[in-house]
């Protein structure tokens, strides 16, 4: 999968969740401070990423991934 | 001042979400019309059940809120979080010290639908698909944390959980809050959402609900010698109190006097009623008395009449007990014959009823009361019935009654705002 497929189906996954529509999540964005995502909606972020990409996100590992680009570059490395 | 030197508390914002309308002022113009909330059940869930009607929501919450915060709330919190915004944006939504507005917001029984999903997915896909905002879905305090979150409310969130006396006894709570000087505004009502398999089920096995489920519109029937039970209704009713002094400084309009609340406890059974209705009767005389309103004053009483054979006739002699000679001019009205029972969230919705009676002098009529009890010796309406002051130059008073399985009796009263010469 591309960066680019992988940030297409992130977008989707945070449209659901937090409701940025997915064509306005882009990969610098901030969970916190840009797309107003807490704690809570990163874990069901999270399990979503998992069922898409096939990719665990360990609980360790989650605390650090700060913007969508994170996520991203952590499921290409991972999968 | 009001009674007893203490601070005068009003009313000055309401908001309801009803199986009766989207606000309060469609709920009140259906009361008016003696319109019937209550249906027949479609889904699917309802074959295994002997109770197939209900009475939803008009408007679904989902849609006001919007889908994104909506799914972090359980229905519960949904509905109070709607009825709240509109009640704050009918007392003006004014700028206040954070540290000055209140929040008493409960629930009978929370977010009963959030646990029972937590569990389908936790036993179906692992607690790893469980949602994270389960527990604050399911917490009967989620609401008031809402709403105090929406309003910035940081003079504390409460939730006081008495079962279907909820939603007044937060109200009671609120008026205590200004009172002690805690607030000089409160956000208080209650909330109920939980039709759904399991409640039904397990009011049935009580025998507490109507199974009249041919003729649903004529199922709930307070004190009607064919009743057979309740019918579980859902939405949220919240007022906004205020003491008067502030809200005079901001010349807010002002609906009614939040006069007094009158408590008792049963300490009899932990769902049925004590015998002779003496806790209901000993509440309602405390409100009296907290207001300080004769019962002379007293024109009308929203009743909790929920409509089961035992409960409406102890209420109905309790209010004769309690306004004695008097009680002959109380124009008596049992809302849920229309609405059916909101459980915690009936006593809040009850007394924005209350409170637009006063306001409209108007009391709503009780639907369905075709053979009442023989020994019915109280004067329910069953058409709109207009009100008149019953003691020239005194206040007309107003009188909500809400009563919770564990034996918890509530009763509000209210009064009409007359200013003084000096406030207006």
């Amino acid at each position: 999968m591309t960066d680019q497929e992988i940030l297409a189906g992130l977008a989707e996954i945070i449209e659901e969740i937090a409701g940025t529509p997915a064509d306005e999540v882009t990969a610098s964005a901030s969970f916190i401070e840009d797309l107003d995502i807490d704690s809570l909606s990163m874990v069901e972020i999270a399990v979503a990423a998992q069922d898409k990409f096939g990719v665990e996100i360990p609980d360790e590992q989650l605390k650090d991934l700060k913007t969508v680009q994170d996520v991203v570059t952590f499921v290409a490395k991972s999968s | 001042m009001g009674n007893n030197g203490q601070v005068s508390v009003v009313v000055t914002g309401l908001g309801a979400t009803t199986p009766l309308g989207g606000d309060a002022a469609s709920t009140w113009s259906a009361m008016l019309a003696g319109t019937s909330g209550v249906q027949r059940i479609t889904e699917s869930w309802v074959d295994a059940l002997p109770v197939k009607i209900a009475a939803p929501a008009v408007v679904d919450p989902v849609a006001v809120i919007g889908r994104v915060q909506a799914r972090k709330m359980d229905r519960c919190e949904q509905f109070a979080l709607v009825a709240a915004r509109e009640a704050w944006a009918d007392a003006g939504a004014p700028e206040i010290d954070p540290y000055r507005l209140g929040v008493a917001v409960s629930s009978g029984i929370g977010g009963i639908g959030s646990t029972l999903s937590a569990y389908d997915a936790l036993r179906d896909k692992g607690w790893e698909r469980i949602s994270p905002y389960t527990v604050p879905m399911l917490m009967p305090n989620g609401a008031a944390g809402w709403i105090s979150i929406e309003f910035g409310a940081k003079a504390g969130a409460h939730a006081l959980v008495s079962a279907c006396a909820s939603g007044a006894e937060t109200i009671g709570y609120g008026i205590d809050m200004i009172r002690s000087g805690r607030a000089d505004m409160v956000i208080a009502g209650g909330s109920e959402a939980a039709i759904m398999a399991l409640n039904l089920g397990a009011f049935a096995v009580m025998r507490a609900m109507s199974t009249r489920n041919d003729e649903p519109e004529r199922a709930s029937r307070p004190f009607d010698k064919g009743r057979d039970g309740f019918v579980l209704g859902e939405g949220a009713g919240v007022v906004v109190l205020e003491s008067l002094e502030h809200a005079l400084a901001r010349k807010a309009r002002i609906y009614a006097v939040a006069a007094g609340a009158g408590y008792s406890s049963d300490a009899h059974h932990i769902s049925l009623g004590a015998p002779n209705g003496e806790g209901v009767t000993f509440a309602m005389k405390a409100a009296l008395r907290d207001a300080g309103v004769t019962p002379a004053q007293v024109v009308h009483v929203n009743a909790h009449a929920t409509s089961t054979p035992g409960g409406d006739p102890l209420e109905a002699r309790a209010i004769g007990t309690a306004f004695g000679d008097d009680a002959a001019g109380v124009v008596v009205s049992a809302t849920k014959s229309m609405t059916g029972h909101l459980l915690g969230g009936a006593g809040a919705i009850e007394s924005v009823a209350s409170i637009m009676a006063l306001v409209d002098r108007m009391a709503p009529p009780t639907i369905n009361l075709d053979d009442p009890d023989d020994d019915l010796a109280i004067d329910v309406a069953t058409k709109p019935r207009s009100l008149a002051p019953r003691i020239p130059g005194a206040p007309m008073a107003v009188l909500n009654d809400a009563f919770g399985f564990g034996g918890h009796n509530v009763a509000l009263v209210f009064t009409e705002y007359i200013p003084l010469a000096t406030e207006a």
